[in-house]
């Protein structure tokens, strides 16, 4: 007995499986398209910044300086030049004493209105301004030049002056503390976890434990930092080991997730091999399941790492996110991070920060990226299929 | 200055005094090994066995000693706890020192020691866990004083810097959380409205569709979409799509406030595609093949096959996908911070300014008010909300996903 097959319905169905096989691909799509905008938004915003505009003027270094250090500059320029040019002139004589009594032609940065102008972007220069700019421009006066003083200054109130420099130091600092403290913990538990703990209740509730601090909010962590390691402990406030130590307990969950699954990746044959000659459990795991699995660990040690530093929330709680200038010097005095640097900035009201906050930005997802890109090659190059 | 303390009882009491048991233990083995036997022990265990014996005590001591001066329990001078922990030291290296004979099973006394540190590790998480519900429950106690409990759930404003007179004549601020969560669940469900379509079936897309060469471009571009700090994408939705939505409403007639719960919803949205799609990928591959090639073989379309078999077997691990997302964007910080607003608003329209619990978490800790008063206190009455929801959230997900696993496995 065979069924009369309807070819209407046959179409109909055939038509329903390209429609979501179609809307599959587009939701994928969605994705990539959502990563392209996005990439080329914040570089369209960032990118200027990395040229700065420069104005060439006289200088002339005479000891009035020190006293009025606008004396030194072309008269008809002081609007246009930057205020952070008036400390920094009679820090270079006071630095080169042989300056005294010279001129000398010398190119000096523009303040943030006029770059933006130059750059194309709302400014709020006045049309006088705006006419001797054009005028300078003319006759060769202004010229963008690579922005050094980006990557050679800490933060700034004056947009042309801000950099990025303490913020990078105080990521390091953070990165080196947040290894410091949760690689070697977070190694120890994975290898108890697997290889050592005994079947129990602790050790359940150990396990559904550490899957769950993995998910709670980062800000959380924060609430943690401030109540325990600043009140309770009293260790200074914005310092990189408060941050540091808050990070650490939030990559730990990260770092014990990924170190199990790569012991648990090593076949028992490797241990049971190692067993039957006699050596003893630890010596089982130090002379073999961490040497095979290091690559794997290491793999998800930097992404959790790349994870910390990206993090804003709990340091905002913790009181890092401040307009703080200099590099750190130590590991309890006040320091801020590039995540921080790039929410301090992009709450400015000045519209000069904005492409700063956008370079920011690009400066570190190229970190954070080039450690993911990292941790991948290290997974490709050393994984082993067993 | 504590650090410098520290520092320095490591490095000139205890350190040397890890070395110096460490020679002196392997000098001891070597003098009552014969040194022609066939069979001899490691001499670098006993040292190491000499170190072990004398780290245990010494860090114990300092330890109960620290606990004991943070909880203001005793007053202890540092220089006496740094001099007691050396004594021990040097007296349990004595101890260790006799012990040692070629007959010592040190391989079994350093593996038990070993397995004791480790276990201490491994208990840190769950000190991070007791450490977290303490410090807030602790705070949150305070302002639960003063403020009461049934108001804050069930308020329906909240102005802690306004003050009403209440019928006593006292000033009282108002701190009622429902506006704040209206808004934490507006941007949460807008969120959830792009992250799971989007997010399964893309996963549908890679675990059935796809060739190895979409793939091998997808699944990459997913976990750049994962890597993007939070504050990147506060930035874009602050700067970048909130006008777009403002003047998308403009032209069409609406007006739209620039820190409307629609931008840092959508923007969560797509940060969340990457959680779903990940989880419900390894969910979706770890159904049976022969659930597939069973439906196949009777003549089912693979959309057919997906949705009659494959999902439904699937469900209750995309179900806790979609929970550990929720929990992801209840809980998420920055972008709210910079895109939403600070203006508490009860409504149900996502174009006007909302806040949400974690701004106000934000804010109440950043501002310049004492610690004791109220509005600083309330961050933790609003942080014990939170961490009671997403604890629930992701018990449950766990949960239902390890029961799914066994099932298949």
């Amino acid at each position: 007995m065979s069924m009369p097959i309807d070819p209407r319905s046959l179409r109909k169905r055939k038509n329903k499986e390209s429609q979501f096989k179609a809307l599959s691909y587009i939701a994928i799509a969605v994705a990539g398209i959502f990563l392209v905008v996005f990439f080329a938004d914040i570089i369209r915003q960032g990118y200027t910044a990395f040229m700065q505009t420069e104005i060439r003027t006289t200088v002339a270094f005479s000891q009035s300086i020190f006293d009025d250090p606008r004396s030194a500059l072309d008269r008809k320029l002081i609007p246009l030049v930057s205020r952070g040019v008036t400390r920094i002139l009679p820090m270079q004589l006071r630095e080169n004493p042989q300056l005294l009594g010279t001129t000398s032609e010398v190119w000096v940065l523009a303040n943030a209105e006029v770059d933006q102008y130059i750059k194309g972007k709302p400014n709020r220069l006045k049309p006088k301004e705006i006419a001797l700019v054009d005028e300078l421009v003319a006759e060769g006066s202004i010229k963008k030049a690579f922005n050094i003083g980006f990557f050679t200054n800490g933060d700034s109130k004056l947009a042309e002056m801000a950099g990025i420099l303490s913020a990078a130091v105080g990521t390091l600092y953070l990165l080196g503390i947040t290894f410091l403290f949760s690689f070697p913990a977070g190694v120890m538990a994975a290898i108890y976890l697997e290889e050592f703990a005994p079947d129990n209740r602790l050790m359940h509730i150990v396990e559904v434990n550490i899957n769950n601090l993995a998910a709670i909010p980062s800000i959380l962590f924060g609430l943690l930092g401030l109540a325990i390691f600043i009140n309770f402990m009293g260790l200074p406030r914005s310092s990189a080991l408060v941050g540091g130590l808050t990070l650490a307990l939030m990559t730990l969950p990260v770092i014990i997730i990924s170190t199990r699954a790569a012991i648990r990746a090593i076949p028992d044959s490797i241990r049971e091999g190692a067993l039957a000659l006699g050596a003893t459990h630890w010596q089982v795991v130090w002379d073999h399941i961490l040497p095979l699995s290091l690559p794997g660990i290491l793999t998800g040690t930097i992404i959790g790492l790349a994870r910390a530093i990206g993090e804003t929330a709990p340091l905002l709680i913790i009181g890092m996110v401040a307009y703080i200038q200099d590099m750190p010097r130590g590991l309890t005095s006040a320091a801020t991070v590039l995540p921080a640097q790039i929410y301090v900035w992009s709450s400015e009201s000045i519209r000069a920060f904005t492409e700063r906050t956008s370079a920011g930005i690009i400066v570190l997802l190229i970190l954070l990226l080039s450690m993911n890109a990292m941790a991948i090659l290290l997974r490709n190059k050393y994984e082993r299929k067993w | 200055m504590t650090t410098t303390y520290l520092a320095q009882y490591l490095f000139t009491g205890l350190l040397p005094l890890a070395l110096f048991g460490y020679l002196l233990g392997r000098r001891k083995i070597r003098s009552q090994q014969d040194p022609n036997a066939r069979y001899k022990a490691s001499e670098n265990l006993f040292g190491w066995f000499a170190v072990s014996k004398m780290l245990m005590p010494a860090v114990l001591i300092s330890f109960i000693g620290s606990v004991l001066d943070l909880f203001d329990l005793v007053e202890v001078p540092w220089p006496m706890l740094a001099a007691a922990a050396l004594l021990l030291g040097a007296g349990s290296v004595w101890l260790a020192l006799k012990a040692i004979r070629p007959s010592l099973r040190v391989r079994t006394a350093l593996e038990k020691t070993i397995t004791r540190i480790l276990l201490v590790a491994s208990l840190i998480s769950i000190l991070t866990t007791i450490g977290i519900v303490m410090s807030i429950v602790f705070e949150a106690v305070h302002f639960f004083r003063i403020v009461n409990f049934w108001d804050f759930l069930t308020g329906t404003t909240w102005n802690p810097d306004a003050a009403t007179i209440d019928d006593d004549g006292n000033i009282q601020p108002l701190f009622g959380s429902v506006p704040l969560f209206a808004g934490t669940f507006m941007i949460t469900a807008i969120a959830m409205c792009v992250a799971i379509p989007v997010g399964l079936l893309s996963a549908i897309c890679m675990s059935e569709y796809a060739s190895l060469a979409v793939r091998r471009v997808a699944k990459p571009a997913l976990e750049i979409l994962a890597g993007i700090p939070t504050v990147v994408y506060g930035f874009f939705a602050a700067i970048t799509v909130s006008p777009l939505i403002v003047s998308l409403a403009d032209k069409v007639g609406i007006s739209a406030d620039y820190t409307n719960a629609l931008s840092p919803g959508l923007v969560m949205g797509i940060m969340i595609i990457p959680l779903v799609s990940s989880l419900s990928d390894d969910v979706i591959s770890s159904v049976p093949q022969s659930l597939r090639e069973g439906s196949l073989a009777l003549g089912a379309y693979p959309s057919e096959t997906i949705k009659q078999v494959v999902l439904p077997a699937a469900l209750p691990g995309i179900v806790s996908a979609c929970l550990l997302a929720v929990s992801r964007a209840v809980g998420e910080t920055m972008i709210v911070v910079m895109a939403a607003g600070l203006q508490p608003n009860l409504s149900w329209n996502p174009l006007v300014g909302m806040t949400t619990v974690n701004v106000r978490i934000v804010d109440a800790l950043t501002g310049d008010q004492a610690f004791d008063s109220p509005e600083t206190l309330s961050a933790f009455g609003l942080g014990l909300v939170l961490l009671v929801l997403t604890l629930c959230l992701n018990i449950v997900s766990l949960t239902v996903i390890r029961k799914f696993r066994q099932r298949y496995e």
